[in-house]
């Protein structure tokens, strides 16, 4: 792959110094074609880590996983590595991501779990606005692999749980409501939707109510 | 991965956009700064512009089987299109509100049936199978005695699914016949089809058929918009009477001229053209399913029922969009039908309706062929494209069988 084309820039300009149209920013671009921590084949086998997440699903467009290993001691992510399906900008902001976590000797978790999609975009120099969803996945994961290692170090108060809020406007479905019918037993989307009694959530909100049923039932049920 | 000393430009994206051809260009021409009189104008700079767009008219007739004053033109397909289904649906609306068409229908079809959807017009779409094809007899089940339209794309744009046109036509001449009436009218967005099948409209017993230049070698922004004389439809824009009042607006002379040569090059052209470039969607499909592992083709099998032009594939476990940026990086153009490059953010509404799932859909690539392409297309594309497949692969975590990652301790 092309190795340092291209020096950083700061703006996601859609078009290149030769004119072509590019619809990433420079940043965007060297860490889709050259992306760092990203688990090779034969490399999980040698890898050592103690947490991992995973989030979302090819139906949706984005999964990610990511492998954090972690210093009990001090708390900071010593080494991590990840693998994403999904478009340029989600390969990018997941490479941008890991180098995130990983630089200055290491993030301390609790700093790690402050992480938002907005610091990604911006370190990532932007990305045009109809991409900016593919970027929301990275810290998503990044919190399930954390309270991955809260669990299995018996920390389950430190579980990181976010405030309610609507995933599905139209059948008015909130998180809360997602994390109470993976407690009454439903594991998947259609067992929700049967639980909560709503029609079929819309395409768009598939991935995100999907995403809310494993992680409870991760949280609740995981080992 | 090895990096080419020289990146060469292979366009494998046709059924977006063709080329304009030399030749197109050349009797274009005159019609920008020298020929460039109105054509409604009297005088001889008028009257000039005036022959040459009756000129492209007959061409284009001829070649049809049609009547020069069947011929209206437009600003492009998408045009044609909303002419042919709103036109239709004002003008016949007291004589019913159904129609009926084809989920993988273009967006250009979709749209002003959604618009008529609004305005009280009922929709009727009849599934497709898995390849993307429709049987004549499903068609003619969903014709109700309300039914004032039917609208059936010639040829797929997305896997080159070639849908039984003249079989429809057939099905709607009986059901007019046994049931003493003129409708329903037939319509056939054959944009995809112009530079590859036979148009003859007496064959495919079509009454309004869309066609665009964009797509055959010709100008962009000009189309046509085959109307059966007797068929009464009303103008979607108004303005100076053009085309016999049908299409307002100055005519594009160029344009026009332009389109006629292109269609008159794309229809003389089209049995050798389309054995050629049949012969290199064969051999890249054959490249692909013997080099890249965990491949699927979308849609009708390499033959007569498939554009010749056409290869729809799905790379499992990979996303479209990450498979065209680093195409892109080695000079590959092609497109894909993920959502990640549609502003809905919904993949493929074509591979949806075949009953493809969203990841299937998510990882398809369209390669579409043309003129100016040549096996050495295919093997410079070979070269890169395996270990493209495999880098994308090694990212991903949803990788099967012996190199799945352990995702749990």
């Amino acid at each position: 792959m092309p190795k340092k084309i291209i020096k950083k820039t700061k703006t996601a300009d859609v078009r290149g110094k030769d004119g072509q149209s590019w619809l990433y920013s420079d940043i965007v671009k060297e860490h889709f074609f050259n992306p760092k921590n990203f688990m090779r084949y034969e490399e999980e086998k040698k890898f050592k880590f103690n947490a991992s997440g995973r989030v979302g699903s090819p139906a949706c467009g984005d999964e990610m996983v990511i492998w954090l290993q972690i210093n009990p001691k001090t708390e900071k992510i010593k080494d991590c590595r990840w693998r994403t399906f999904g478009c340029g900008s989600a390969i990018a902001s997941t490479s941008v991501m890991s180098e995130m976590i990983k630089e200055k000797g290491g993030m301390k978790i609790d700093d790690a779990l402050k992480i938002t999609p907005k610091d990604i975009l911006e370190r990532l120099g932007g990305l045009p606005d109809r991409k900016i969803h593919c970027s929301v996945l990275g810290d998503k994961a990044l919190q399930a692999a954390i309270n991955d290692y809260f669990r299995s170090t018996g920390q389950h108060k430190r579980i990181f749980v976010s405030g309610a809020k609507v995933v599905d406007k139209d059948l008015n479905i909130t998180d809360h409501d997602i994390e109470e019918a993976v407690l009454e037993g439903a594991q998947t989307i259609e067992d929700v939707q049967k639980k909560l009694k709503v029609g079929a959530a819309k395409p768009e909100s598939r991935a995100a109510i999907e995403e809310l049923v494993r992680y409870y039932f991760e949280k609740y049920f995981g080992n | 991965m090895p990096r080419p000393k020289t990146i060469k430009k292979i366009y494998l994206d046709h059924a977006a956009t063709t080329p304009v051809d030399k030749r197109v260009l050349a009797v274009m021409k005159p019609y920008f700064s020298e020929k460039f009189g109105n054509p409604s104008a009297l005088y001889g700079l008028g009257r000039e512009a005036k022959s040459a767009i009756d000129g492209a008219r007959k061409t284009i007739a001829a070649l049809m089987h049609a009547l020069p004053e069947n011929v209206i033109f437009t600003a492009g397909g998408s045009e044609a299109n909303n002419m042919a289904i709103i036109g239709v649906a004002r003008s016949h609306a007291s004589k019913g509100k159904h129609i009926v068409s084809l989920s993988i229908e273009h967006h250009a079809v979709l749209r002003p049936l959604e618009e008529l959807a609004k305005e009280g017009f009922e929709i009727t779409y009849v599934p497709v199978d898995k390849n993307g094809l429709v049987s004549a007899e499903a068609i003619a089940r969903a014709i109700r005695k309300d039914t004032i339209l039917v609208t059936i794309m010639f040829a797929n744009n997305e896997m080159g699914a070639i849908e039984p046109i003249a079989d429809i036509g057939r099905e709607i001449l009986k059901f007019r016949k046994a049931n003493n009436t003129i409708y329903p009218l037939f319509h056939t967005d054959a944009c995809q089809a112009a530079g590859y099948l036979d148009l003859d409209v007496e064959k495919s017993h079509v009454d309004l058929m869309s066609i665009n230049g964009g797509k055959i070698y010709g100008p962009k922004g000009v189309g046509m918009l085959y109307i059966r004389r007797g068929v009464n439809i009303k103008p979607i824009i108004f303005g100076g009477g053009q085309e016999k009042n049908r299409r307002a607006g100055t005519e594009n002379t160029a344009g026009i001229v332009g389109l006629a040569e292109a269609f008159k090059i794309a229809q003389a052209q089209k049995e050798k053209e389309s054995a050629r470039e049949r012969e290199l969607t064969k051999y890249l499909w054959k490249q692909i399913s013997e080099k890249i592992p965990d491949t699927k083709l979308n849609g009708p099998e390499i033959g007569d029922a498939r554009l010749p032009n056409n290869l729809n594939v799905t790379f499992m476990n990979i996303e479209g969009e990450a498979m065209l940026l680093y195409m892109d990086e080695y000079g590959i153009m092609c497109s894909t039908g993920s959502a990640c490059t549609s502003d809905s953010l919904e993949p493929s509404h074509v591979l949806r309706a075949m009953g493809m799932s969203y990841e299937m859909a998510h990882g398809s690539i369209r390669f579409t062929f043309g003129r100016s392409n040549a096996k050495a297309d295919i093997g410079y594309l070979m070269k890169y494209l395996p270990a493209i497949v495999t880098t994308l692969r090694e990212i991903s975590p949803v990788n099967s069988g012996a190199k799945h990652a352990r995702y749990k301790k």
